[in-house]
This record gives C-alpha cells, sequence and structure tokens, in this order.
C-alpha cells in the first residue's frame, strides 16, 4: 500500500488515496522521522548516509528513476549546492539529465526565477542569500525539472512568519497553474491555509483524511481530535 | 572520469620503457659512482666525468672488443641483483669472488688482488690486530668481504656503512674504534690523513672479478679473453701502477716481478686534489660546477615527483569512489589495497618492482617502476584524502541531486566531487611536497636522482655541507611553484567560502 503513483492524466494515488490533479494537499504529521522515511522509501530515496538504497528491487528502482523525474522535491534543509551560483544551481540538472543546451536552460531558469522572484540573484552564491530566498531558489531548482508533483519536506519550519506568506504565495501561484503540491508539515495554521485537502498520519499510517474544514472543525478520529487540541494549547 | 589522462600517461611510460633495450655494439657496465677512489668515482676537477682505475679497466677491455662502453648507474648492493635484470652487462666495483657470490653469478678471471687493512685513529693504541677489535666497534661496507670477517671473528660490535668515506668519518669522530675495508680504499682515504694510521698486517685475501649474468657465458669468454690480452700486454699493470695499486699479491699473480718504473700520477692528482687549500672563489667555481649534474638529477625528480603523482591522484579517486561507493566485493579489495600499500614500506615495494616481477616475466624500466611503485603507494593516501573529502560532502547534495533526476553517477561527478576536490587540495599538496622528497628512494632501483647525486659530490669531495644546502635549496624551489598552483586552485574551488571571509 505504501506507494505513490501518478497516472498520466495527472490523477495521484498516495497511499491507497486518488487524488485527481489539482488539490494542494497538506499532510498532517507527528512522528516526523518516520514520515520523512515513508516518504523518501516512497520515491527510492536513500536515507542513511552513503548507504546504498535498501532492499529495492531493480525494477523498483527504474520505476523510483521515472517516478523521481516527475516529482520536484524541496527538502527541509534545501540542500542547495553551495559551489554553484543561483542560475547554475538551476539549470545543472536540466543540462545533464534532460540534456538540453546551456542557453535553452538559461531562458527556461530566468523564467522561473522570475516567478519566484528571485531574476535579480541569479549571479549570487547559495550562503549570500537570505532563508527564504534560498527557499525560493530551492522550489525553482525543483521547478527547473518540470515536475508534475511538488514534494514539500517541512517547507516553513526554518522561516519567520512574514516568509511563511511569501511562500504560501508561490505555492498559490503554481496552483493556480495547475501543480499538484503535497507539504509535509507540522504547521497547523499554515496547513489549513494553504491545502484542498489533508491527510493526517501517525506512525507512517494515514488516520484520516478531509477538507481542511472536516479535518479541523469535524474530525472523525479520536487522534485527530487528541492531536488538533494539543497544537491549539 | 576522463579516459584520455590514463591513457596519455600509459603511452609516455611505455615510450620512457622501450628506451631501455640493448643497442649492439655497447658494454653497457654498472658500479655505484658513490663508491669512491680509487674505483669508479667523479672527477673532483670536473664532477661530470667519471675517473678510476675500473674505469681505465673498463675503457682498455671496451677497446679490445671494440664496443663503446656505456656507465649505468646502480646502488652497490644492487649491482648483483640488477645484473639479472639485464639493464647492463656486465658489473665491476671491487666485488669480490666468493663462493656464494658465485652460485648466482660468473666472474671473470680476477683483475685485482689485495687485502682487508684495519684502521685506526692515530692516537689509538690498543688495536693492532683483528682480535684487538673484540669488544670494541668496527665499521665497514655493507655486504663486503670484510663485514664478513668482523662477523666471523664474533663479539666485535659491527657498523655497516654504504659509503667508506661515512665510516672513516665516524672513525675520527669516535664513533668508532676501527675500520677494516679493502687496502685501496683505506690507501686512499686514510692512508694520507693525519688523524688516522693503518695498523696490523693484511688480514684476509680479497680478489676482485668482473660480475657477468650466468646467461651470457658469450660474454663472459669475451671479457676473459680482453682481461688476458690486458695482462699479457702490460696494459693492466700500467693501469694499476699509475693509480699507485700495484702490490705484491699482484707481482706474484702475474708473475712479473719486474721494478717499477711508471709514476702513480693519477694517485698523486687524488691526493692534491683532497689536500688542496681551497680559498672561497674555488669552493664558489667547484659549486657552479655542480649545477649541470644537479640540474639533471633535479628534472629527474621533477618528472618522477610529478608523473607518480598524477598516477596517485588518478588511482587515488578510482579506489576512494570504489570504497566508498562499490559492491562489496569491490570495496573490499580497495580497503585491502589502501591498508596493504599504506601499511608496508615504501621501499620494500620498490624493490619488490624492480627486482621480484622480473622473475615473472614483468621487467619495467628503472623510470617505469619508480614511477609505478611511487605513485601506486601514493594512490592510497590520496583514496584516504579523497574519502574525507567525499564524507566531508553533506549527503543532502546528493539527494538533492538524485531528487533532481541525476543517476548517482551523474551526481557523483557533478555535484559531489567537485565539492571534495577543493576540500583535498591542502593534504594533496602535502602529499605532493612528500612525495617529492620520498623519490629520493629510488636511488636504490638504480635512478640517478637528486639526493643520489648529492651523496656523489659529497663523497667525492669529502664535503657535506655545501652540496647539502644547494640539494636541499633545490628540493624547496622545485616545490614553491606546486604550493602556489594549490593556492591558485584552492581559490579556484572555495568560490563559496573566498566571499565569507
Amino acid at each position: 500500500m505504501n506507494c505513490l503513483e501518478i497516472l498520466d492524466s495527472g490523477t495521484i494515488n498516495i497511499a491507497g488515496i486518488t487524488l485527481n490533479r489539482r488539490p494542494v494537499k497538506g499532510k498532517v504529521k507527528r512522528d516526523f522521522n518516520n514520515k520523512v522515511k515513508a516518504i523518501r522509501k516512497r520515491v527510492g530515496m536513500p536515507f542513511q548516509g552513503f548507504e546504498r538504497t535498501p532492499s529495492l528491487d531493480e525494477d523498483f528502482q527504474i520505476k523510483a528513476h521515472t517516478l523521481r523525474s516527475r516529482v520536484g522535491m524541496l527538502f527541509q534543509s534545501l540542500n542547495l549546492f553551495p559551489n554553484l551560483t543561483v542560475l547554475e544551481n538551476i539549470t545543472k540538472a536540466p543540462i545533464i539529465v534532460k540534456g538540453i543546451s546551456k542557453s535553452d536552460a538559461i531562458d527556461s531558469a530566468m523564467k522561473i526565477l522570475d516567478k519566484v522572484g528571485m531574476a535579480a540573484f541569479t549571479e549570487r552564491y547559495p550562503h549570500e542569500l537570505s532563508g527564504g530566498q534560498s527557499q525560493r531558489v530551492a522550489i525553482a531548482r525543483a521547478l527547473a525539472m518540470n515536475p508534475q508533483v511538488m514534494l514539500y519536506d517541512e517547507p516553513t519550519s526554518a522561516l519567520d512568519p512574514e516568509l511563511v506568506e511569501e511562500i504560501t504565495e508561490i505555492m498559490h501561484t503554481l496552483h493556480d497553474e495547475g501543480m499538484t503540491q503535497i507539504i509535509v508539515t507540522h504547521a497547523m495554521k499554515f496547513a489549513k491555509s494553504a491545502s484542498d485537502t489533508i491527510v493526517y498520519m501517525e506512525q507512517g499510517q494515514i488516520v484520516e483524511s478531509g477538507t481542511p474544514f472536516e479535518i479541523f472543525n469535524n474530525p472523525e478520529d479520536s487522534r485527530t481530535r487528541r492531536y488538533l487540541k494539543i497544537v491549539e494549547e | 572520469m576522463s579516459y584520455r589522462l590514463p591513457l596519455l600517461l600509459f603511452f609516455i611510460l611505455s615510450i620512457s620503457a622501450t628506451g631501455l633495450k640493448a643497442e649492439d655494439g655497447l658494454l653497457r657496465w654498472a658500479a655505484d659512482a658513490e663508491s669512491g677512489a680509487p674505483y669508479v668515482f667523479q672527477d673532483p676537477r670536473l664532477p661530470t666525468r667519471l675517473i678510476g682505475y675500473e674505469v681505465d679497466i673498463i675503457n682498455a677491455i671496451s677497446k679490445e672488443l671494440g664496443l663503446e662502453p656505456e656507465f649505468v648507474q646502480n646502488q652497490w648492493d644492487g649491482l648483483i641483483p640488477g645484473l639479472e635484470r639485464d639493464d647492463y652487462d656486465i658489473a665491476i666495483n671491487g666485488l669480490e669472488i666468493t663462493s656464494d657470490r658465485q652460485q648466482v653469478v660468473n666472474f671473470s678471471i680476477p683483475y685485482y688482488l689485495t687485502f682487508e687493512q684495519l684502521v685506526v685513529r692515530k692516537d689509538e693504541e690498543r688495536i693492532n690486530t683483528l682480535a684487538d677489535c673484540v669488544g670494541k666497534k668496527a665499521g665497514t661496507l655493507k655486504g663486503s668481504l670484510a663485514e664478513r670477517i668482523l662477523r666471523a671473528k664474533g663479539g666485535i660490535d659491527v657498523r655497516t656503512y654504504d659509503s667508506e668515506v661515512n665510516s672513516y668519518a665516524d672513525l675520527k669522530n669516535g664513533r668508532l674504534d676501527a675500520v677494516l675495508i679493502d687496502e685501496p680504499v683505506a690507501k686512499y682515504y686514510a692512508g694520507w690523513n693525519d688523524e688516522l694510521k693503518l695498523v696490523g698486517q693484511p688480514i684476509g685475501e680479497v680478489t676482485y672479478g668482473i660480475v657477468v649474468s650466468k646467461s651470457k657465458p658469450k660474454l663472459l669468454a669475451k671479457v676473459n679473453r680482453a682481461l688476458s690480452k690486458l695482462i699479457t700486454s702490460g696494459r693492466l699493470r700500467e693501469i694499476l701502477e699509475t693509480w699507485n695499486m700495484w702490490n705484491y699479491s699482484m707481482a706474484i699473480y702475474l708473475n712479473d716481478k719486474t721494478e717499477s718504473n711508471i709514476l702513480p700520477k693519477r694517485y698523486t692528482e687524488f691526493l692534491q686534489s683532497q689536500g688542496m687549500e681551497v680559498t672561497f672563489s674555488d669552493l664558489m667555481n667547484r659549486y657552479i660546477g655542480f649545477l649541470p649534474s644537479l640540474g639533471k638529477a633535479a628534472i629527474t625528480t621533477l618528472e618522477l615527483s610529478v608523473i607518480s603523482m598524477i598516477i596517485a591522484i588518478v588511482l587515488g579517486l578510482f579506489l576512494a569512489l570504489t570504497r566508498v561507493y562499490a559492491p562489496k566485493p569491490f570495496s573490499m579489495l580497495a580497503i585491502l589495497y589502501i591498508e596493504i600499500i599504506r601499511g608496508t614500506p615504501l621501499l620494500i615495494q620498490l624493490f619488490f618492482i624492480f627486482y621480484a616481477l622480473p622473475q615473472i616475466g614483468i621487467k619495467l624500466s628503472p623510470f617505469v617502476a619508480a614511477v609505478i611503485g611511487l605513485g601506486m603507494n601514493y594512490a592510497a593516501y590520496e583514496a584516504e584524502n579523497y574519502r574525507a573529502g567525499l564524507f566531508s560532502v553533506p549527503r543532502g547534495q546528493m539527494e538533492a541531486a538524485i531528487s533532481l533526476g541525476m543517476s548517482r553517477r551523474s551526481a557523483l561527478r557533478h555535484i559531489v566531487i567537485p565539492q571534495a576536490v577543493r576540500l583535498v587540495i591542502p593534504p594533496i599538496t602535502n602529499d605532493f611536497i612528500s612525495l617529492l622528497k620520498d623519490s629520493s628512494l629510488v636511488s636504490v632501483i638504480t635512478m640517478v636522482e637528486l639526493t643520489k647525486v648529492y651523496g656523489q659530490l659529497s663523497s667525492t669531495y669529502y664535503d657535506y655541507i655545501g652540496p647539502g644546502i644547494i640539494v636541499a635549496a633545490i628540493y624547496l624551489l622545485i616545490g614553491i611553484p606546486f604550493v602556489k598552483l594549490s593556492k591558485m586552485a584552492e581559490r579556484r574551488f572555495s568560490v563559496d567560502k573566498r566571499k565569507m571571509v
């Protein structure tokens, strides 16, 4: 059951729940490590240092690779490439993976940077950027691969409240363009304001899912209720 | 990884390997030019020229055989093993004819007979015979007949040296009580010295022969024929007399009891060069005279070090990647390689490559053997440097690259390695400087590099200070450009750190 499927129609099947394309989807999470592992496992990502991806057969490796090419991922720690400029951070993967020319890569990178409001920073290095700027570059880097789905791992955890606003804006812009976005977060207000669907998970298992209104106002499961109560206090 | 660099290297190495093949019309003869007077040594008046009574003998033999003599340098204790490698045809360097040597090589008829001579300090009263040496410290040349005589006596604290000059120096400054070495050496290095004296009766019988490989009986016959001719024509006696080496043993051996009428011209010249009052300008002129041979040796050292380091850097990266990323059997092999190479002495590895590999049919030229030995050794160290570099790149970098659709391979190549390289530049520079100096070890496999030339020059002039300072300065000068280069590379790669400072 632990599987993420993206159909060509754009329909997404995550952990047995089928979603139509476009909803901004928030996942309220507890038990952080399990969840990160779960999400990484789904995209075939090694999660322990240099260890090779364990116990995945070749078939899955290939599937995982195809899957990754359709999914953009924003890491909690961003992981920008410190030795490359903003522009190089964004163009590197398209040039290597897709084999497009450098000038084409720069053209599309500029469009994306413009979208996230970072067009003035192309020649900067990651260490010269603020937290919010870095995050926008990281989003731009993922978008440059033209993903069908964006995954965000705790996107607001390291941000000031006003920067959360900026990120939410970018997410809404992408939403309006038809991007499916999955967010893993503990920030309940953010989840409430940013998402169309919320899936509440505990111990790597889905507890319940529904619209923000349903989850926040009328949670069916006692575990969801307990968590919401703790967070409100 | 680019495949061009290894290919280029291979090309360079194969060229230098083919330059080794014996050519017709040459008599390739080996000796250790550091062995000193009167055997084979550098002319004090012109250090690029080799002189000695053995040089004269070889020239005379070559003339008889109609061959052109070509000198090959080798460590004295490597002269016989080197013969099996076929880098030279014969070896001559005061090699005593002994039964255990005769088991591995053939000797020509003797060309000189002498004995072992005991030398002590002028004020020494206690030591007059070999028996007096018991309980004392006695020095001699490593692997010589004298060493065996001293050890056979029992109870003597035997110290062995690579160079006779050093043994006499230690005798003078009191580290030794006596030195037992072949009589010609005693005559040339101790006989005229105010602080030393020759004592006692002749000890043992020393018979020098020219060494020829057992696989070349024809060459042996030719050498013997030429040597006999030199004896009958009186040419051998003439050579020995000019070097003041004609003695009673030789008179009996050659059955020639006539009076000598040739002046020991070469011996007198040697004494003059040793006793000479040297003015400052003489000294400067002498040092300037060193420059051609030092320059040549410096180029050898530089070539050795740079090519070895390129091998070490390329092979080291391969080893590190295998160790860190390859499946278990391969990574275990890489670990095994690193641990074995790192844990065993470079000197033994060099001997192994140079002398043991030819026995299974892999014969490398001295240069190639040196470069491979140094390169493979340093690769183990570089591999560990790279590994440290790879681990210091946060794993999120690899994850980010993979999440962007890169394969592990391109993630390594484009994202992880460039960041690791920046971190390993300082330790690699460090290792290069260390390699530059370790390259002096390859003199044991016949390479004439800076330290070897230093040994030759300092033993010729008995001057360890001047040449020492010059050679040390050359090492320093060779290293500096590479330190600068690495600083530049560091700046180039550390673009993200630069502006933080």
